[in-house]
């Protein structure tokens, strides 16, 4: 790739899902694009740049951005912020939602990990205390992704990364190869694909977001607006989940930190005075 | 310093557990079947044991049994480290007191998180 080509991805990722990406990962770029370029018939990741630039193909440009947006992920990940959601967010959250469902989103579920690790506690929960609802809706900028996790489907590494083997047993049956997530669990999740910076309209309301790993690769701008969107979705004793070892400059007055909880949030009523 | 004793009949696994487990602070001791290994436990009771399954002379799930009836047997955190990965396996090496699970072929970061998962 020429500065140029490496230019062009930066901007395309930029301006479509406003992520920063480094011009000097070079590497990490060609990576990324060379398997969508096999996959749509170019000869190169400079032939599938190129054909971008000529053609302006919105699915051929969103097949790039995907795989340039793509995050790493895994089953409870950060282990801190789900053992908090089970023993405190969930049930003062229930509490307070007397017998109405406790609404969840991973809003940036990837190959859905983070949804089906919520998913395990909520059934947990549920069997602790039959009263206890919990809604859970995922959406990610990726429809591979998106795919990907409505499957269910983890390989052998993919199911090893942070899932204990007791919850293994329980929620996963072996296909061949690798191990599916069991219907019961698959079908609490509701799945999206929406892109956080193209706003987050009609969406409906949530108590608990979890947006891990994604707003502190964004552009300053683009964390703004989405901290706002989100603050504009999340019930007023909602809270909003980030990574634990996340800092975001953009987060701005939408929200403030939860003292002693690393990576939680709830929305400052300052602010929301303000917007209103 | 934490001791862990690698259980596995092949030298190759022995050493890459080696490996992994002393870049994490372990002092490693290694045997290579069941029989080996309850004779360790008896000398020196380890805080963990990766255990492979099929070995010869004692299985890893024989041992596992033996180990758990032995005085201060059920002290060590046992992790399985084996190619068998139907959940028939699984559930057995469980039943038997195993407190974590790997399915070969594992990484360093599978082995690393498996043994925090299982509180070590």
């Amino acid at each position: 790739m020429n500065a140029e080509e490496v230019a062009m991805a930066v901007s395309l990722t930029r301006a479509r899902a406003g992520l920063r990406l480094a011009p000097e990962k070079t590497y990490f770029i060609e990576s990324r694009l060379a398997p969508v370029a096999r996959r749509e018939g170019f000869e190169s990741v400079s032939d599938l740049l190129a054909a971008i630039r000529a053609r302006r193909d919105e699915a051929l440009i969103w097949a790039a951005v995907e795989a340039l947006a793509a995050g790493e992920t895994c089953f409870f990940r950060d282990r801190t912020p789900f053992v908090l959601f089970k023993t405190e967010l969930a049930p003062q959250l229930a509490a307070a939602r007397r017998g109405r469902s406790v609404r969840i989103w991973s809003a940036a579920c990837a190959t859905g990990q983070e949804i089906y690790s919520l998913a395990m506690l909520a059934d947990e929960l549920a069997m602790e205390d039959p009263e206890l609802q919990i809604e859970l809706a995922a959406s990610d900028l990726s429809g591979l992704a998106l795919e990907r996790a409505q499957s269910g489907l983890y390989d052998q590494f993919e199911i090893q990364r942070g899932l204990p083997i007791r919850r293994l047993v329980r929620y996963f049956e072996k296909v061949d190869d690798h191990w599916r997530i069991c219907p019961e669990v698959r079908r609490r999740v509701r799945w999206r694909r929406i892109n956080l910076v193209a706003g987050l309209k009609a969406i409906g309301r949530f108590d608990v977001v979890f947006c891990r790993y994604v707003l502190s690769s964004m552009t300053e701008e683009a964390q703004r607006k989405v901290a706002q969107e989100l603050a504009g979705v999340l019930a007023e004793d909602g809270f909003l989940v980030l990574g634990l070892k996340e800092s975001v400059a953009g987060l701005g007055e939408a929200f403030q930190p939860v003292v002693g909880r690393p990576g939680l949030y709830r929305r400052n009523p300052a602010f929301r005075a303000a917007a209103a | 310093m934490r001791t862990c004793l690698v259980v596995d009949d092949s030298r190759v696994i022995r050493k890459v557990a080696r490996r992994i487990l002393e870049d994490v602070g372990y002092e490693i001791a290694e045997a290579a079947d069941g029989m080996e290994a309850l004779a360790w436990c008896r000398a020196a009771m380890p805080d963990a044991i990766l255990l492979d399954w099929n070995m010869p002379v004692m299985t890893g799930i024989e041992f596992l049994r033996r180990l758990r009836a032995e005085p201060g047997g059920d002290a060590p955190v046992v992790v399985f480290c084996t190619v068998e990965n139907d959940p028939v396996h699984i559930k057995e090496a469980l039943e038997a007191g195993a407190n974590e699970y790997v399915m070969k072929p594992f990484d360093g970061d599978i082995i690393v998180e498996k043994f925090a998962e299982a509180g070590l």
